[in-house]
């Protein structure tokens, strides 16, 4: 077993969890309750990587990441590493990848919140940002937990997108899903079973574990 | 105006509809204004703006000496600044909280033992004792209203906004509320604006009247006078003043009018309200027109006329009837009174009705 992949594994997924966490809160948000016309270009940004080839996304990341690319050059002059085949690559990779699968359930969450409870809290002087932690996230904490397991799960699967823009670097970018791939390659199909059969194992578990959540959506404080 | 509340704004809608704010109240002490129209004539949309949950899209509002909003200055003031209490139909309290966390929800920044206090004083005060860890879906419909009411109160809000704040509960706890309500209000001494589409809560509740209709203020006064004296025949109607019929004045002197109405010969007797041109709107309550069998013997009723009954509607202790007059006009009897007479339809009546309790309004 290929445990360095593992290792590896779960931290870009849990990494990738937590940013997804501080970046997709506030999107979720302007995205459930924003009234701009231009709000649907937005929702289909973030809902691109639900239907583009990993390897599309993958082209333009590395393209992005490149060594001749300013960001790239900015990344490299600041770290003195390049972004490309890094942790830090994958983890941004990773991020965008995982976009949609934490956004839309938080958007779907916090839209489900009635209105007239947000202004409830408004008119008795409590901010907007106050009142997003104090109503709106616990009345949406099914979502928000659904988007985040999501979100892990889903970093934990990905191999397109890694393959293109993080290579297959022992112990930096080679995740479970690439260690799969290299042993089945090298015709060892023993050991491609074994970490299928954990992956498997993980993300069956991850999403009984999502829709369990939602069957249970039963509201902690309905009591009766 | 020099009003404590000068509110002249407009909310424009997508679609063409708009929906103005446009009342005042007199001073900061205790009064209950009442916004009152039917369904969709705007006064919820008027409410959140007085809120600042809708912006204005022209005009402004202002509260003592400060500008809450002003449209052609970019001027809108949060909700969050505007130190109100707002109560929405459907009271809107946090289903995740606790009675006692709700009625303390915006007290946060106060210190602990300040918040404590204050919950305890709102739970005394609207007689919740015993439910504070009581969640909103554990209380009935009228604990609900007063922890929702209790929250709005709980940081001493200079004005107090209730939108339909009895139209969740049942009739007998409206009745009951009612006069509860307007108690308790008197004692907090804050100016209120209240919405509402029933004439009777309107009546009982109201020191003042705003009638609405199609988004627009029709008339705004103290309520007696507004409900005695509608200014045109449209808020006659709202106001449920049943019967408003055009009529043509035939004389007017020492201070009476008669006016002629309908097709055929009827003339009423009403006193002249001024500034009478050829035509006017006779405005009658229905429980002004008494009703007798027969032929009319003498009597103070300036007005005798005849008809027969055209239809009789049967309202709880009521019954309405539909007199055909020369023109259609309705009468409110109790069902009693219609029994000893033995009123049906086609029966030919006589309808008695005294000049003063018939208002003209001129229109030409």
């Amino acid at each position: 077993m290929d445990w360095e992949a593992i290792r590896l594994s779960l931290r870009l997924a849990a990494l990738t969890t937590l940013a997804l966490l501080a970046l997709g809160l506030p999107l979720a948000y302007w995205l459930a309750f924003t009234r701009r016309r231009w709000k649907f270009l937005v929702e289909a940004v973030v809902a691109l990587p639900l239907v583009l080839p990993p390897t599309v996304l993958g082209f333009y990341l590395l393209v992005a990441m490149g060594s001749r690319s300013p960001l790239g050059q900015a990344w490299t002059a600041l770290t003195g590493h390049p972004l490309a085949f890094s942790f830090e690559g994958l983890l941004a990779a990773s991020i965008l990848y995982s976009l949609p699968f934490t956004v839309q359930p938080f958007a779907a969450a916090f839209a489900a919140v009635d209105r007239g409870l947000m202004e409830a809290s408004w008119c008795l002087g409590v901010s907007r940002g106050r009142t997003f932690l104090r109503v709106v996230v616990p009345l949406s904490w099914a979502g928000i937990l659904t988007g985040m397991v999501l979100s892990f799960a889903h970093t934990l699967g990905e191999f397109g997108v890694v393959l293109m823009v993080g290579g297959d670097l022992p112990g930096r970018t080679r995740t479970v899903s690439i260690a799969v791939f290299d042993q089945v390659q090298a015709l060892d199909y023993a050991a491609a079973g074994r970490t299928a059969l954990l992956l498997l194992g993980v993300s069956f578990t991850v999403l009984a574990l999502v829709y369990g959540l939602r069957r249970a959506q039963r509201k902690p404080w309905t009591l009766i | 105006m020099d009003a404590h509340l000068s509110a002249a704004a407009e909310r424009r809608f997508p679609g063409g509809m708009r929906v103005e704010a446009r009342f005042g109240i007199p001073d900061p002490g205790f009064s209950v204004t009442v916004l009152f129209g039917p369904s969709g004539s705007g006064k919820t949309t008027a409410l959140r703006l007085l809120a600042g949950l809708e912006r204005a899209d022209a005009g402004a509002i202002a509260w003592g000496g400060t500008v809450w909003a002003d449209a052609a200055k970019g001027l809108h003031l949060p909700p969050q600044a505007r130190n109100l209490g707002f109560l929405s139909q459907t009271y809107d309290l946090f289903p995740h909280l606790s009675l006692a966390a709700n009625l303390a929800y915006g007290l946060s920044e106060r210190p602990l033992a300040e918040r404590r206090t204050r919950v305890a004083e709102l739970v005394a005060l609207l007689d919740l004792e015993g439910l504070e860890d009581r969640h909103p879906a554990q209380l009935s419909g009228g604990q609900r209203q007063r922890v929702a009411l209790g929250r709005a109160l709980a940081r001493h809000p200079s004005l107090l906004l209730l939108d339909e704040p009895l139209s969740a509960l049942d009739r007998p706890a409206q009745l009951r509320l009612r006069r509860e309500l307007r108690d308790l209000l008197r004692r907090l001494d804050v100016p209120t604006v209240l919405v509402t589409h029933d004439r009777a809560e309107a009546l009982q509740l109201g020191d003042r009247l705003v009638v609405m209709d199609g988004g627009r203020v029709c008339q705004e006064g103290p309520i007696q006078r507004v409900f005695d004296r509608p200014t045109d025949p449209a808020v006659a109607r709202i106001l449920g003043v049943e019967t408003v019929v055009l009529g043509r004045v035939v004389d007017v002197s020492e201070g009476l009018a008669t006016l002629a109405v309908g097709e055929g010969q009827a003339r009423i007797h009403a006193p002249d309200p001024g500034s009478l041109g050829t035509r006017a709107y006779v405005c009658i309550r229905g429980e002004d027109v008494l009703v007798e069998r027969g032929e009319p013997g003498p009597s103070t009723a300036r007005n005798r006329l005849r008809g027969c009954i055209r239809a009789l509607h049967p309202e709880g202790p009521l019954v309405r009837l539909t007199l055909d007059a020369g023109f259609p006009l309705e009468s409110l009897v109790t069902r009693q009174a219609c029994a000893d007479l033995g009123l049906a339809e086609g029966e030919p009546v006589t309808a008695l009705l005294k000049a003063s309790a018939i208002h003209l309004i001129p229109h030409d």
